[in-house]
């Protein structure tokens, strides 16, 4: 009974010792809030991974893509029928999106995906991110009169506004063809070529930078050689040509494209003039080309305060330059009209990834055997009734499909480095940290051994009162988890709230510091995602108890073995 | 006061005991043979550094002598193990020391509770919580400390302090109560006050207590004087200690 009395009192009366666990407490503290908010980050990014992924992935080794997508599906279904929930098919490709803002061509590297609107949606979280509602109860590529998000949906009440959002769609696209009947093409103005930051040859030719990164290369299945030499085939169409290019060291490609210097000089129009389609009769204010669907970050510029602009809106049209199947690939290039926005705020996403069509890609890519009528697709999703038994049917299905033809994969292989680094960098944090909590446990070992020598006499007392040397222990190591459960508590406490008021936190820290803790500009969540793990905590909660007790080990049983002559000896 | 047909209570023959210092080894005690029978009460005279606590810490099992036995009640304790000599000090001895070591964080009442809260486990104790307060309170009033219940050590006075220690070597029921220099750290008058509480326990209740003491006048209090010189216990004529204590 005295251990537990004497534990609350000196709990009570100690206040150095109370000291020693506001280490524990800020350890504590911060590791609940790392791991919630590096679990609501991991949270968010496999959502958004899993906006244009399956639970399983099969994917052709070759560029031409697998012939006859539903015999494969046959195939599938037979061997893991009773887990299959739905599939749907993919062309992945790489292409060149050209738009123009203000008269000027502005063209970019993206990744063009060919999807089947209607199995798409029941197999990927690919409709959850479209920005117009009835597009994501039933996605379609067609232009809708209007009602496109104004402001993002899930953003909550600091979601910013998208500027030109409310006209997006027809009304857009009349006003649009309206100018353009007006003023097809306005020159140029001289002042616009500062906002251009682009470098020149010494023959005068505009020089753009483009760089595709690794993991770009990565979803499109190819190494950055391959790539290389796509871009090349695919810029050579239009007149273009790398002017120099390199393989970054992470196996990304940054390249430098200009015109061809012949092209430059004996032509210094417009270089899609000649591929543009010449349609007399299509009246652009009633009619649309086939629907695309863009990554909202490449059509938007996102301002520091949350709120968007934009380069195009639903019912733009863009053109499409990419490569045909068999080799080597021609470029085709195609006209289609923006019908939607793709917001996953998984930037790679966003400003890589357009999507068109499935059967119209085809069609372009010249994937359609015009004899069999056989069509090709680059990839087939699955999506599982239970997606933890993707292990299992990748497996199943690694057996049917050989890997020399075949790339089966579940969708975490196939974002494995990414969920690698991601969880390695948890993994690190979370070693850092419990090593501020190790030192705590050095700094409540120290104090201890404080108080074991200014109690010994009081120890000294209690045995010659007839306490046993475990009792003293007892006592001592209790008094050890008391201030471990305290700091513990206090920390767990203080960590939950943390993470309740994580955001006003940050705002505040903002105010103070005048600079922005978590800017929507760079991270595209208006607030800093969290998700409180009760299995994490628990750990870390016994984690710091544990150390706390191991720590007044040593003193406790120092406080034990004390002898009770020599301590009452001396005053 | 004698009772010569009652077996000893306490009994110690031949103890040995010395000390290493650095590099010398001090024989404290070199023979000291003591016997108390019930209801003595015995001091022990002696100057400071003869080992009059090393005798006393002896006779209260906190320590074992290298040679020579102690019989408490007739059965032999210097040989036990130490949890059952923690028992025997728990249950059967009382000691009260010069300084009073009472524990600072706890009350005046919880000090004196706290030998039974160390005699009971935590459910047993709070089984019988009502029954050892009312005792130690009881004891506390006997003792006038009645209005003092739950002051803490800081705030008594040394008579107070000694007074309450008394009590928690009480509140036990010993059969034995030791006591090192019980007035050592007191006024003479608050020295006298113990004396007499202490000669009164022993009138009353037939409390039996070895005392020692290095003050002749302290010493005159008791039955029986013994006095411990070059490491051995010899009777002390009364009559010297009354000329020694003027």
């Amino acid at each position: 009974m005295y251990k537990y009395l004497l534990c609350w009192r000196y709990l009570r009366a100690r206040w150095i010792a109370l000291a020693s666990v506001v280490s524990v407490t800020l350890g504590v503290a911060t590791m609940i809030v790392v791991n919630a908010v590096m679990s609501g980050f991991q949270h968010e990014m496999h959502m958004r991974l899993k906006g244009i992924l399956g639970d399983v992935i099969i994917e052709a080794r070759s560029f031409d893509g697998l012939p006859d997508p539903d015999a494969h599906l046959e195939q599938i279904r037979r061997q893991v029928g009773q887990e299959l929930a739905s599939a749907t098919v993919s062309v992945h490709v790489p292409a060149m999106l050209s738009f123009q803002v203000a008269g000027r061509w502005i063209t970019r590297p993206v990744t063009l995906i060919g999807i089947d609107p209607a199995t798409c949606a029941q197999t990927c979280r690919f409709a959850e991110y479209l920005q117009h509602p009835a597009n994501r109860r039933r996605v379609s590529f067609r232009l809708h009169e209007g009602g496109y998000f104004v402001r993002d949906p899930e953003g909550g009440p600091k979601a910013g506004l998208r500027r030109g959002m409310e006209l997006a769609g027809w009304p857009w696209r009349r006003y649009r063809a309206r100018q353009q009947l007006l003023a097809p093409t306005p020159e140029p103005e001289p002042g616009d070529q500062s906002s251009q930051p682009q470098k020149q040859l010494q023959d005068g030719r505009d020089l753009k930078p483009v760089e595709i990164s690794a993991m770009q290369l990565a979803t499109w299945g190819t190494s950055a050689q391959v790539a290389l030499q796509v871009y090349e085939t695919l810029l050579e169409q239009l007149s273009y040509e790398v002017v120099e290019s390199r393989i970054t060291e992470e196996g990304g490609l940054e390249l430098l494209v200009g015109p061809r210097q012949e092209a430059a000089a004996a032509s210094p129009e417009d270089p899609f003039a000649a591929a543009a389609p010449q349609q007399s009769d299509f009246d652009p204010a009633r009619e649309q080309h086939t629907g695309c669907i863009l990554g909202m970050a490449i059509a938007s510029i996102r301002r520091s305060d949350g709120s968007e602009d934009f380069l195009l809106l639903p019912g733009d049209d863009v053109k499409l330059t990419l490569p045909t199947a068999g080799t080597p690939p021609k470029a085709v290039t195609e006209t289609f009209t923006v019908v939607d926005f793709y917001f996953s705020k998984m930037s790679e996403y966003d400003s890589n990834f357009v999507f068109v069509p499935i059967d119209k890609l085809q069609q372009l890519r010249g994937m359609i055997d015009p004899q069999s009528g056989v069509r090709f697709v680059s990839s087939i999703q699955l999506k599982l009734k239970d997606p933890a038994r993707a292990q299992w049917v990748r497996d199943r299905l690694r057996q049917v499909f050989p890997a020399r033809f075949y790339v089966v994969q579940t969708w975490r292989d196939r974002q494995g480095p990414l969920l690698a680094a991601v969880q390695m960098e948890t993994a690190i944090l979370n070693v850092l940290l419990f090593l501020i909590i190790a030192v705590a446990g050095f700094g409540i070992l120290a104090i201890f051994f404080m108080i074991v020598v200014e109690k010994t006499r009081d120890i000294g007392i209690l045995k010659a009162l007839g306490a046993h040397s475990t009792g003293i222990l007892g006592a001592f190591l209790g008094y050890g988890m008391a201030l471990g459960a305290v700091g513990a508590g206090v920390g767990l406490a203080l960590g939950l709230l943390l993470v309740w008021k994580l955001n006003q936190v940050a705002d505040a820290l903002g105010q103070l510091t005048g600079h922005r803790v978590f800017d929507p500009a760079i991270y595209y969540f208006y607030e800093i995602p969290t998700r409180v793990e009760p299995a994490t905590v628990a750990w870390i909660v016994l984690g710091a108890l544990a150390i706390a007790v191991l720590a007044s080990v040593w003193p406790a049983c120092r406080a034990a073995r004390l002898r009770v002559v020599e301590t009452l000896r001396y005053e | 006061m004698k009772h010569p047909e009652k077996q000893p209570l306490l009994k110690a023959q031949n103890l040995h005991k010395a000390y290493r210092r650095g590099a010398h080894r001090v024989e404290v005690l070199q023979g000291a043979s003591l016997c108390v029978h019930p209801g003595e009460f015995v001091a022990v005279m002696g100057q400071s550094g003869s080992g009059k606590s090393t005798l006393l810490h002896l006779l209260g099992t906190l320590d074992v002598p290298d040679k020579g036995e102690i019989y408490f009640q007739g059965h032999r304790v210097d040989g036990l193990n130490s949890r059952a000599r923690d028992r025997l000090r728990n249950q059967s001895i009382g000691l009260v020391f010069q300084f009073y070591h009472l524990l600072p964080e706890l009350t005046l009442l919880e000090n004196v509770l706290c030998p039974l809260m160390i005699r009971y486990g935590y459910w047993a104790y709070r089984w019988r919580r009502r029954q050892l307060e009312q005792r130690a309170r009881e004891l506390l009033a006997q003792l006038g400390l009645d209005h003092r219940l739950h002051h803490r050590p800081q705030e008594l006075s040394g008579g107070e302090l000694q007074r309450g220690a008394i009590a928690r070597a009480l509140v036990t029921e010993p059969q034995l109560l030791l006591a090192d220099e019980p007035t050592g750290n007191l006024d003479a008058q608050t020295g006298q006050e113990i004396l007499r509480l202490l000669s009164c326990l022993h009138r009353q209740q037939g409390l039996t207590i070895v005392m020692v003491t290095h003050d002749p006048q302290v010493a005159a209090v008791a039955d029986r004087v013994l006095q411990l010189a070059q490491g051995v216990l010899n009777p002390l004529d009364q009559k010297v200690l009354w000329r020694a204590a003027g």
